[in-house]
């Protein structure tokens, strides 16, 4: 009895132990199942996850182009920069990292604000921000050993832009800046991938195509911390392409050198193809400080400076062209029959319009006696211009002068010129709902009035006389070369060669304006004298330099080109409140086309490194701000 | 060790008889070798290869082979007689747990009494409660009565209430388990066994009240995964992704990029057979399960052969527990089962874990010894 108990309940605990097993084995079976399901039937898409977790893409970003100069001299370049970054979603208290950053590299307030500055640009999402621009190795080091406690710090050689004549070259090529979010509008997205810069200004901003060369991509492999493991594989990135200028620097040295402490502009253009071999807007400033994201205070110095070194002069300086256009409206009125080169008119000092007592007053108080059109335009004789602008009509001056490029932006590569003004009925009436006064025609003859030209369109259309009678535009890259510009239906072509000896006479000629300037030359300059009104003279006011406040002198121009026979310079040059074209302007033309056709030998010599250096570093000099 | 060369030559060499006599089962001791030794490579690699753990992973495994022989040399009556007050041991000390335990991540689950390294009661209550379940119930005549059951219910309750407290869902869950094999292998009338499932199921909105706001993210975590893949779902997706891609033979040994690059969380510890799964595939896996397949095969058949019904009740309910054990691993690895923190037995590194293992293990073994000279004539 007692036995049987217990076989039975040996029985039915080894029964139990034999249904749980049963059980067991069926959800072992269905783990197994799972698992076949997991890793054999839907193993393609977990590998797929799999490589989405482990691989990352990143962007590799090109070598920017290269600018050079007509000689290979390299104006704007790549430098390695070891730059600190930071990307603030990764950061959860900025301040007390920053403070430790402090604690480790030379951090200073100015450093502080530009970092701020950066911090506050709007940028991409996990963009990062420069913390601090140009780390010393030893700084670098000293953040590297501890970056491992700062999650979202990080070191990165990043090529930089570098413009080695900053100075120099900050107007023409202007410079690259960080990518703003409004450009990112306007731009393909995905072509700046590895980018954070875009070329803002100039030949940078014009070429941004090219120079930006195409994005490159690296396959990494990263950790689950984002950590970068190792690369995979790598598509590398195709550099810019290197865009050749017409520039030279040895050149634009040389212009800054002769603008001194004036504020002024020059543009010199080769006449062959309308190349611009210099351009000078004085003051100037520093292209380099853009680069890394300019400081608040220094930014501020430059937009409040009196003397406006940020403004570039010779593409957005709208002046009065003064005497300058007179070859070239002479040419307009020969063209039309308003005059010709028989024709004499007696000057006494003044125009009057029939039937108005208004004197329009000519330079030289007495007048020039009988004047024709050689000897108007040698002695710059205002009262033939009046008389010839009223008998041409201000329709076909304006139609006249429009060959020359006057009214308009010049196009090509050049970025951000302003168009001036070339007065015309429909101007005035579009701009101003005002109809035409032939009193306006009047002053329009000596280019004053409404006449407003940028020192850009004052070179493009003396290169058209240079090229007697072709207008060609003007251009900074050897890229943008035409064989032929466009043909000025004006006149003859003797008509063209009289109008360059009178130009010659300017300076050859005992009567010339710019006699004073041409002394000792064994070459031939034709040139043209301005001298453009910053205020309007009363009726009977005598004009007294001296007397007017400095910054209301009247504006010294001069345009010209040499050799006059076979020209290879043109230049346009503005001086402002300098007083006189032919005292000012047309001596500091005589210094560049010296350089150019005599010191220089037709490009064959390389420029003066020490020279161009030296001039860069002149020109950044703060100033002292004027001089009493 | 026995080689096949040995047990070729001793030709009366049967397992059987030597376990009964010496106590040490060398076919269950044998597979549960191999399984540790595949554990120590799996453990290599998972560890970001490195050897230390893996050494110190090693003396786990010897020390609880240790006791697991020593285990098996003591008498089952002497067992049997210290059970209860083991178990009111065990008790005391989870209470001394929820007065003065400390613990990480917001739960308390280990003592630190001075002079002793720190250690988790509720690893002794594992084989206490069962064994206090299996004397309470043979004390009586089986199947149980009703009467037994519902004090076999208290002894159970009351310690995975305090485990659950601390709280040790994982932990609670397994040794709730371990008390009602007991009861069901001494045999729960099947009646009496669907009322109280359905009662289990009826209860199921109780359970979701009274669990932690981190238990029921990740019972809805299992339920979409993808519901909050870089948060709860994060194991999961991660573990489950290891897997899958690992395919028919896996990425190669110590080159699971989910594991070697730390996508997977956990990777040496409850998560480790997904690195299994990822370098060495399905069939690594498959190695694992057969493995383990025969160390369950052999406990089942020394349970058949355990003497008494306490042995009997014991060993069966240890050898379900390691069940539970692997299925709930591997089931909460391919994300059949919630997260909870559940090792994979043997394999996982953590000494606790193979030493109370391997203990069940010995008592099993001493549960099949017969009465010294007596057996060899049956």
């Amino acid at each position: 009895m007692e036995l049987s108990t217990g076989v039975r309940e040996k029985n039915l605990i080894q029964s139990r132990v034999a249904v749980a097993a049963l059980g067991g084995g069926f959800l072992l079976l269905l783990l197994l199942t799972r698992l076949v399901w997991l890793q054999l039937i839907e193993t393609e898409r977990f590998q797929t996850a799999s490589e989405a977790n482990r691989l990352q893409t990143l962007p590799v970003g090109p070598a920017r182009g290269l600018i050079v100069d007509r000689n290979g001299v390299v104006l704007a370049e790549n430098r390695p920069n070891l730059q600190l970054l930071l990307v603030p979603e990764e950061v959860s208290d900025l301040d007390q990292m920053i403070a430790e950053v402090r604690q480790r590299i030379e951090f200073t307030d100015s450093d502080a604000e530009r970092f701020a500055k950066n911090l506050k640009t709007r940028r991409r999402p996990r963009d990062p921000v420069v913390v601090k621009d140009e780390l010393s190795e030893l700084d670098a080091a000293r953040i590297a050993v501890d970056l491992f406690r700062f999650p979202g710090l990080q070191i990165e050689a990043r090529p930089t832009r570098f413009y080695p004549y900053g100075g120099l070259t900050a107007h023409s090529l202007g410079y690259v800046g960080r990518l703003s979010l409004d450009e990112l509008k306007s731009i393909e997205e995905s072509r700046y991938a590895g980018t954070e810069t875009i070329g803002k200004l100039g030949v940078e901003k014009a070429y941004e195509d090219a120079l930006l060369g195409q994005v490159g991509v690296e396959r990494v492999e990263t950790s689950a911390r984002g950590q970068i493991m190792r690369s995979v594989d790598r598509e590398d990135p195709i550099p810019g392409a290197d865009i050749p200028l017409h520039i030279d620097i040895g050149l634009t040295a040389k212009l800054y050198d002769v603008l001194g402490d004036n504020r002024g502009a020059i543009v010199a253009i080769d006449p062959k193809n309308g190349g611009i071999l210099g351009l000078a807007s004085a003051p100037t400033y520093d292209a380099n400080s853009f680069i890394g994201g300019i400081g608040q205070a220094e930014y501020k110095a430059l937009q409040v400076d009196r003397d406006t070194p940020l403004f570039n002069r010779a593409l957005r300086g709208q002046y009065p062209p003064g005497s300058t256009i007179k070859p070239m409206l002479g040419l307009v009125g020969l063209h039309y029959g308003a005059v010709s080169w028989k024709t004499e008119i007696s000057d006494r000092g003044f125009f009057q319009l029939s039937g108005n007592d208004h004197k329009y007053r000519d330079w030289k108080k007495w007048g020039h006696g009988r004047v024709n059109m050689d000897k108007a335009v040698i002695e710059s004789c205002d009262t033939y211009f009046y008389e010839m602008a009223v008998r041409l009509g201000i329709d076909q001056m304006s139609e006249g002068m429009q060959h020359f490029g006057f009214g308009r932006r010049q196009g090509r590569d050049i970025q951000g010129d302003l168009p001036g003004i070339l007065p015309s009925r429909e101007w005035k009436r579009a701009a101003r709902n005002q109809p035409w006064y032939l009193g306006e025609t009047v002053i329009s003859g000596i280019g004053q009035g409404f006449w407003v030209t940028t020192p850009l369109q004052l070179a493009a259309a003396t290169t058209a006389m240079a090229r007697r009678g072709n207008f060609i535009e003007p251009h900074f890259s050897i890229l943008e070369d035409v064989d032929a510009g466009a043909p000025v239906p004006l006149g003859e072509s003797m008509d063209w060669e009289r109008m360059i000896d009178a130009m010659e006479d300017v300076l050859h000629g005992e009567r010339g304006t710019a006699r004073g300037a041409a002394r000792g030359l064994n070459y031939r300059i034709a040139g043209k004298t301005g001298t453009a009104q910053v205020v309007s003279i009363g009726q009977e006011d005598e004009y007294d330099a001296n007397e007017l406040e400095e910054r209301l002198r009247d504006h010294a121009l001069f345009v010209g080109f040499a050799p006059a026979d076979s020209p290879s310079i043109v230049v346009a040059l503005i001086i402002e409140n300098g007083g006189s074209g032919g005292t000012t302007a047309a001596p500091v033309a005589r210094k560049i086309f010296d350089y150019w056709l005599l010191d220089r030998n037709e490009g064959s010599r390389p420029p003066d490194t020490n020279y161009v250096t030296q001039i860069n570093q002149r020109v950044l000099e703060p100033k002292h701000a004027d001089s009493n | 060790m026995l080689t096949a060369t040995e047990t070729g030559h001793i030709e009366s060499f049967r397992p059987k008889r030597f376990a009964q006599r010496y106590g040490v089962d060398p076919l269950l001791t044998l597979f549960v070798l191999v399984t540790a030794l595949y554990g120590l490579i799996i453990l290599y690699s998972a560890s970001g290869q490195s050897l230390s753990m893996v050494i110190r992973q090693g003396a786990h495994v010897v020390v609880g082979l240790g006791v697991m022989a020593l285990l098996s040399q003591i008498r089952r009556d002497v067992i049997i007689h210290i059970t209860p007050f083991v178990f009111m041991f065990a008790a005391l000390l989870l209470i001394a747990v929820l007065l003065f335990g400390v613990g990480a991540k917001g739960a308390q689950r280990w003592l630190a009494l001075p002079g002793l390294p720190r250690f988790q009661p509720s690893e002794l209550m594992k084989l206490a409660l069962p064994a206090m379940v299996a004397w309470w119930l043979t004390r009586h005549k089986l199947p149980p009565s009703m009467s037994q059951l519902v004090i076999a219910a208290v002894l159970i309750v009351v310690p995975v209430a305090l485990i659950a407290k601390q709280p040790d869902l994982g932990t609670s869950i397994i040794i709730a388990g371990s008390g009602f094999f007991v009861i069901f292998l001494a045999g729960i009338s099947w009646r009496l066994l669907a009322v109280l499932g359905g009662l289990g199921v009826a209860a199921l909105p109780v359970l979701w009240m009274v669990m932690h706001d981190y238990q029921r993210t990740r019972v809805m975590t299992l339920l979409d995964p993808q519901s909050d893949p870089l948060g709860a779902g994060w194991n999961t997706i991660q573990a489950m992704t290891a897997l899958g891609s690992g395919g028919m033979f896996g990425k190669g040994y110590a080159e699971g990029t989910q594991a070697q690059l730390k996508f997977l969380p956990e990777s040496h510890t409850d998560f480790i057979v997904a690195v299994l799964g990822e370098e060495m595939g399905f069939f690594g896996i498959s190695v694992l399960l057969i493995l383990y397949a025969l160390i369950l095969g052999r406990c089942l058949v020394l349970t058949m052969r355990a003497q008494g019904n306490f042995g009997r009740l014991l060993s069966g309910s240890i050898t379900l527990t390691f069940f539970v054990y692997v299925f709930v691993n591997v089931g909460m690895v391919s994300g059949v089962l919630p997260v909870v923190g559940v090792p994979l037995p043997l394999i996982s590194y953590g000494g606790t874990s193979i030493v109370s293992l391997l203990i069940g293990f010995g008592l099993i073994m001493s549960m099949q010894r017969t009465k010294r000279v007596l057996s060899g004539e049956s």
